[in-house]
């Protein structure tokens, strides 16, 4: 299995820290979330959810805890910290700037 | 505090790793759950939607894999799981194990042991401050015999005053003499300790710093300063006062003499002779407390100094030389000794005074040992040598049985990397396990070298710290072999495509010979280099085996000495001591056991020497002298060729006779019998010139050592002995053995005078003593040499057993077609023989042009002895052929049905 190219690991990551930004969230919730809001169009294979998941909590930008789901289960609930509030603005910025250049390239021709 | 926390999190993954990779599992084993929940409310099976569930999810192990990758410490992980599996097969092949570590840590230990001593005895410097601008001073050329030397570096104490009144170059002078013993302590209490004398500067001019109280200075060393104080070693500190710091202001007993210690050397400081320490230390100026009969610092033909001095800043020993050369007359003028011959005299005032670096002190046990030591590590160095290609074989031979492993290995999956990594591993193992045992030998090595250095008078003290840089050395040298060659299939197999590794496992019928060519290199320079060890160790051995059996002219054997002082005895006349020496040795000869006894001034093979000159048929010549009681020749059965014997009718009245040996009737009246001829000796101080009459020829003798040509020596009459004295040595023939004889000695002695000093040896043992080198070096080569046979052995096991395994289906073959086992045999055995053969000429070849350096050390044999060689030669063949019997038999009893299908 190939490793997402870089573009759709940084876009990972700035959807991961999109999604916990509101609410701690477990995986399944996260992927779940992402699905629904870009109403089904990006489809993450949810597997690799969990090695950018590690990733960002060894960033120290996101921090998980393990708590009880509705159903009574151990679920690991993943929510943002300062420093993850920090960089997904930043990401958002990049990302803003990035989608309005391609926007204004993809229009005007 | 964000690198705070992310180190903290880092952490966890590293200490915490196993908690962390459960709960991963719990996580998205939860995660599953979830989804296969949500299919099954979409409607599903449950079988439907838990691979529904697992197709949107991944595959979860590369995932658990990918995400424990995010924690970082992967690398650290598989070299845990690299070094864990290595582990396992190695303990598996244990034999193959321990033939490696065994290999290595001989190669290490034996190396780092024989370096360790060299550095100790040649290379280390002194351990005072800025050793490199110490010169040694020294007459060039030596003192030429004169006078009475201890050795020939040596000054007089009036030649050193002049020098240190004169010189201009050195900043300070500075001498000492060493090697005398003086009785520490009092009665039963007593023992011996080793005194070193020096003048009061030394220890400034060195710049040591005294490590308890103070070392002397030129305020301890006026004239006639009697007995003051004493400095001691660190070591005599420690053994003598428990290293406590009370022991500074207390009194030692020196020859009873009380002496206040007033402080204790450092302890790396040896003394200025490598190999030769000492335990107390006294100014020159107390030299006369001790011996107050003769002012030995008076006398002018005593050369027993050894001088140093510090160079001025900016001056080497060159130049140094150069201005003592300038002053010399003067100061050999000045100290001048009178009563030689005009010959000598001006010889005496010619000499020339020179500089010598001297940064790593003063050694005769450099002298003596520096080509044995050199050889040694030459040796060791081979050994390291055929060590390694030893190991090279085994690795290779093992990498090739396990080709199929590792085509299986990749064929699964693992990349090329990972391999190469387990092999590492394999050989990191093999390396650090042979390191720690060479660590282990070396200590074990250099301690039994000692051992063997050390005779029961002379135990031999050296520094021999574990020099790490060597250690360093010879551990990288075999640990890259290992590693080298343990890479060195890695890389041949992850080239090759897993399928044709399989394949070719055992199908090939033959194997192309390029495959293991490199293999057959190997052997043979092993079998080379083993030759030329084999070729040294014989030499060594033979060497030594005749230093022991050759006949020195007498028998040496059942000979017993017996040195005795009779000084104690404070007889009112110096003139009486012959007489009672007579006496003495008519009482020894009714000793029950003692065959004959007689005196006799030099003791033979003791490296000692007396020589005087003398007019014969107006020619000018030379010859040793020796005074020999009546009994002295009959007692070392040194057969009298011509003329009479000594005996009771030559007396200290009658004309004075002389007996000569075979070398000085040769040397001087050309072979003829020579009884009645006369000549006379030349005079020197205490020896007036003296007409003898010839009255007897002996048979030659060994002189001062066993490897010298015998000199013409002439013999005296005891009784005509002009410097007679309260000492004699007294050599004995004895049918009983020596713990019969010296306990009756001595209760001889003390019926006579129990005040009567003596020391009693075995005159066997004496000489035996003087060839430790030899024997050092016939044992370590014997050593070495059994060493390399063994290692080549195996070796050669280890390459013919793998061409068996690889040629096994041809094997097959020939035996299906009809061979016999024992053409099977004579096939395998073939190939050895050509590489025996290659492999031993080349040896030879090569032992031909080694043993030329070591030709020195060696006695009544040449460097080409061929008996050596062929020796060597036969032994390797054997040795060869019975290695690669074993293999070839079991190629024989190979069942040609299952080679064939062998798979």
């Amino acid at each position: 299995m190939a490793k997402p190219n870089d573009l759709v690991q940084g876009t990972l990551d700035l959807l991961i820290l999109k999604t916990v930004s509101l609410e701690p969230k477990h995986g399944w919730a996260i992927a779940k979330r992402i699905q629904q809001i870009s109403g089904e169009v990006l489809q993450v294979q949810q597997g690799s959810l969990y090695p950018a998941l590690h990733r960002l909590e060894q960033k120290a930008w996101i921090k998980a805890k393990w708590a009880e789901t509705e159903t009574g289960r151990q679920a690991k609930f993943y929510s943002l910290t300062a420093a993850g509030r920090a960089q997904l603005e930043k990401e958002a910025a990049n990302w803003n700037r990035l989608s309005a250049a391609i926007n204004l390239v993809v229009e005007t021709t | 505090m964000l690198w705070a926390r992310r180190l903290w999190l880092r952490l966890q993954t590293l200490f915490r790793r196993n908690r962390i990779a459960q709960r991963l599992d719990v996580e998205i084993q939860f995660h599953l759950e979830q989804q296969i929940a949500e299919n099954i409310a979409t409607g599903m099976s449950r079988e439907e939607a838990r691979y529904a569930a697992l197709r949107t999810f991944g595959n979860p192990t590369v995932l658990k894999e990918e995400t424990r990758d995010t924690w970082g410490w992967l690398r650290l992980e598989q070299m845990g799981q690299d070094l864990r599996y290595a582990f396992r097969t190695l303990r598996k092949s244990a034999g193959f194990t321990a033939t490696a570590i065994l290999t290595l840590a001989l190669g290490i230990g034996a190396n780092t042991a024989i370096f360790q001593l060299l550095d100790a005895v040649r290379l280390r410097s002194l351990p005072v401050s800025t050793p490199q601008s110490l010169a040694l001073v020294q007459i060039k050329g030596g003192n030429q015999g004169f006078g009475i030397s201890n050795r020939e570096i040596s000054l007089t104490y009036p030649l050193f005053e002049q020098l240190r009144a004169h010189q201009e170059v050195f900043s300070g002078v500075f001498a000492w003499s060493g090697g005398d013993e003086v009785a520490v302590g009092e009665g039963s209490q007593q023992r011996g300790a080793r005194a070193l004398w020096l003048t009061g500067n030394t220890f400034a001019v060195l710049g040591l710093p005294p490590i308890r109280g103070r070392l002397f200075t030129d305020e301890d060393d006026r004239p006639d300063c009697g007995i003051s104080g004493v400095v001691i070693s660190y070591g005599f500190w420690q053994s003598e006062f428990g290293g406590r710091d009370s022991a500074i202001g207390s009194k030692l007993l020196i020859q009873g003499h009380p002496a206040e210690v007033l402080g204790v050397t450092p302890p790396d400081f040896f003394g200025l002779e490598v190999g030769n320490n000492f335990d107390v230390a006294e100014p020159f100026c107390s030299v006369t407390a001790f011996q107050p009969a003769a002012s030995v610092l008076a006398r002018r033909d005593l050369f027993w100094l050894t001088v140093m001095g510090r160079l001025k800043p900016g001056w080497t020993t060159e130049q140094a030389s150069l201005q003592l050369d300038a002053i010399s007359p003067g100061l050999f003028e000045a100290t001048e000794p009178s009563g030689y011959s005009t010959k000598s005299q001006n010889t005496y005032r010619a000499s020339r005074l020179a500089a010598y670096p001297a940064a790593n002190g003063l050694s005769d046990l450099r002298k003596t040992y520096d080509a044995s030591l050199l050889l040694l590590l030459g040796i060791t160095g081979l050994v390291l040598l055929i060590a390694c290609a030893n190991l090279a074989n085994l690795m290779l031979v093992r990498a090739s049985t396990r080709e199929r492993e590792m085509a299986v290995r990749l064929a699964c999956g693992a990349s090329r990397w990972r391999l190469v990594r387990q092999l590492l591993a394999e050989g990191l193992l093999l390396a650090s396990g042979g390191a720690l045992l060479g660590l282990y030998l070396a200590r074990v090595f250099g301690r039994s070298i000692l051992w063997l250095l050390s005779t029961e008078r002379n135990v031999l003290e050296l520094d021999l710290a574990l020099d790490w840089r060597v250690l360093f050395f010879t551990t990288s040298i075999a640990v890259t072999t290992c590693l080298v060659f343990g890479l060195v299939p890695a890389f041949r197999w992850s080239r090759a495509e897993p399928g044709d590794a399989l394949k070719s496992g055992s199908r090939s019928v033959t194997t192309g010979l390029e495959r293991f060519s490199f293999q057959r290199v190997l052997v043979i320079s092993q079998i080379a280099v083993s030759v030329v060890l084999l070729v040294g160790a014989l030499l060594f051995v033979r060497s030594f085996r005749n230093l022991t059996t050759f006949h020195p002219g007498f028998r040496e054997k059942d000979i017993l000495l017996a040195f005795i002082n009779l000084e104690p005895m404070h007889l009112a006349d110096a003139e009486q001591y012959p007489a009672v020496i007579r006496d003495l040795l008519t009482q020894i000869r009714s000793l029950p056991g003692v065959e004959s006894a007689g005196t006799s001034t030099h003791v033979p093979l003791d490296g000692s020497s007396w020589t005087l000159g003398l007019q014969i048929d107006g020619r000018e010549g030379w010859s040793k002298f020796t005074w020999v009681s009546p009994g002295y020749f009959e007692t070392m059965q040194i057969a009298l060729l011509a003329g009479r014997n000594f005996n009771d009718r030559d007396t200290q009245v009658s004309p004075h006779v002389a007996m000569v040996n075979e070398a000085f009737a040769q040397k001087y009246l050309g072979g003829a019998i020579p009884i009645g001829k006369t000549f006379r000796s030349v005079v020197e101080p205490g020896y007036p010139s003296t007409e003898y009459q010839i009255v007897g020829v002996v048979r030659n003798t060994k002189y001062a050592g066993l490897r010298e040509e015998t000199p013409p020596e002439s013999f005296g009459a005891a009784s005509q002995f002009p410097a007679f004295g309260p000492r004699v040595s007294v050599f004995l023939r004895s049918s009983s053995p020596p713990s019969i004889v010296f306990p009756a000695l001595r209760t001889k002695l003390n019926e006579v005078n129990p005040e009567i000093r003596s020391d009693f040896r075995v005159f066997r043992k004496d000489i035996e003593n003087r060839i430790v080198r030899e024997r050092m070096m016939a044992l370590l080569s014997g050593f070495f040499g059994a060493l390399a046979g063994l290692l080549t052995m195996i070796g050669l096991y280890g390459a013919i057993s793998y061409i068996v395994v690889t040629r096994r289906n041809e094997i097959g073959v020939r035996m299906a077609l009809g061979a016999s086992r024992g053409n099977i045999v004579a096939m395998v055995l073939g190939q050895t023989v050509v590489l025996l053969a290659l492999g031993t000429v080349l040896g030879v070849a090569l032992a031909l042009a080694a043993a030329r350096g070591a030709g020195a050390l060696l006695f009544g044999l040449q460097p080409n002895d061929p008996l050596s060689l062929i020796g060597a030669s036969v032994l390797l063949i054997a040795v060869a052929l019975i290695a690669s019997f074993l293999p070839a038999q079991r190629a024989s009893q190979v069942d040609p049905m299952v080679a064939l299908r062998y798979e």
